[in-house]
């Protein structure tokens, strides 16, 4: 075992044990933590920002090609009106701009939303019943989850009788799908925590460890 | 008037309507109107970024001017978004330089480590949602827990029921993950597509109207 001479690490490492103090409770070093991931995020993505969308999408289209590129002055405009919001006195000419990115941002979804959100999803479920050996009915279960469930989501008549029971089902349903999901997330957690541990014993100290 | 409050709504009727048909429309035109949407959205989104650095700024700042309880972050915080981007204007922005180095050692390692200690917050909440004692809660909880053993080695080890021709850990997890798992995500999923095509429909015809502002 050598603790790493590099300063990066020995930077890295000093962050992860001042996030990990908030375990005891929220102090100071959690806090420096805090505010340096936000403004180290911050310039880290201004300079992104600066040089793959200002620069790579809109400035060197322009000036290389303003021939066929130059309706983009058009959005321009736009989006300058959108930083208007600054000003109280003009913040209304965003709403140009807004219900340009509104209106479009609606329009694209809306046949996406059809297709891909509603259809796509009857169309797995609605399928024949198998109950030879490699179905095994499974698919019944499914239309019985999903009508369950969806029954449970129908607030618009109360819960009571042969309706309240079928919601009942899909509650048991979503309470399994939920199980799966939180046994997922508890799963990506702790693969984030072997990772951090292992930069500490690995990197830091480092340990042999495989 | 009409500049300032009715015109915005024509402007998201006759673009939604638009993007809407092009959809439908398999023609050059129609494509020609997509690509220089994404292009237009990208242009517009560069100023949409300049309010979000603004804002930023503003709350860090008005922060410090006004001496309010911990401004000391708040300056930690700015001194950092300014010293990313004079690091990358003077010694550039490739891998090993000190703009990706100061990146990964601080705020990707810090992420990281933020997000691993949900592992211990996420434990106490499991832990809490068994208290519960409800038989729901206990269905939860199992699916959980035979997710969580399906995925690693353990769990085929202590699958000692399998000698006898019983399903491991692993087969039951995917079961779960494929059948009741895959019921309740399409019942959600089926949910919230429809709840977004309404939302579209609501914008498009303007009877949702909060992005307007109060003014």
């Amino acid at each position: 075992m050598h603790i790493s001479t590099n300063p990066w690490v020995w930077i890295a490492f000093f962050f992860t044990l001042s996030v990990y103090t908030f375990l005891w409770k929220d102090n100071f070093l959690y806090k420096i933590a805090e505010h340096v991931t936000v403004g180290v995020g911050m310039g880290f993505w201004i300079v992104l920002w600066w040089d793959q969308t200002v620069v790579g999408q809109f400035w060197i289209p322009l000036s290389t090609n303003f021939g066929t590129n130059f309706h983009l002055i058009v959005p321009a405009i736009m989006g300058l009106m959108m930083v208007t919001r600054i000003i109280p006195k003009y913040a209304w000419m965003s709403r140009y701009a807004l219900g340009f990115t509104i209106g479009a941002g609606a329009g694209f979804a809306l046949p996406r939303v059809i297709q891909g959100g509603i259809l796509q999803q009857l169309y797995a479920t609605l399928l024949p019943i198998d109950f030879s050996s490699t179905g095994l009915g499974y698919n019944l279960i499914i239309i019985i989850g999903v009508l369950s469930s969806l029954i449970y989501f129908f607030f618009s008549k109360e819960h009571k009788g042969v309706f309240g029971g079928i919601a009942n089902i899909g509650i048991w349903f979503l309470m399994v799908g939920f199980g799966a999901t939180f046994g997922y997330t508890v799963m990506a957690r702790l693969s984030l925590f072997i990772g951090r541990v292992l930069f500490v014993l690995g990197d830091f100290f480092g340990m042999q460890l495989f | 008037m009409f500049w300032k409050k009715q015109f915005p709504l024509v402007i998201v009727f006759v673009m939604g309507v638009v993007m809407a048909v092009q959809y439908f429309i398999p023609h050059s035109a129609s494509e020609f109107v997509y690509d220089n949407y994404l292009k237009w959205g990208i242009t517009i989104g560069i100023f949409g970024h300049i309010l979000g650095y603004f804002s930023f700024f503003r709350v860090h700042v008005m922060k410090v001017k006004k001496k309010t309880p911990n401004w000391g972050y708040s300056l930690l915080a700015i001194f950092c978004a300014i010293g990313m981007i004079i690091v990358a204007a003077l010694d550039g922005r490739g891998t090993g330089g000190y703009y990706m180095n100061i990146y990964l050692y601080t705020s990707a390692a810090i992420n990281a480590t933020v997000f691993s200690l949900l592992a211990f917050y996420i434990s106490s909440a499991a832990y809490r949602a068994f208290r519960a004692r409800s038989v729901q809660a206990v269905a939860l909880l199992l699916a959980a827990i035979i997710v969580m053993l399906g995925r690693v080695p353990i769990g085929n080890y202590v699958s000692v029921w399998t000698a006898i021709g019983l399903p491991s850990t692993y087969d039951i997890s995917q079961w779960i993950l494929n059948v009741p798992n895959m019921a309740a995500k399409r019942a959600i999923a089926l949910g919230v597509g429809l709840g977004s095509l309404l939302m579209t429909l609501k914008l498009i015809l303007g009877i949702e109207r909060t992005y307007l502002g109060n003014q």
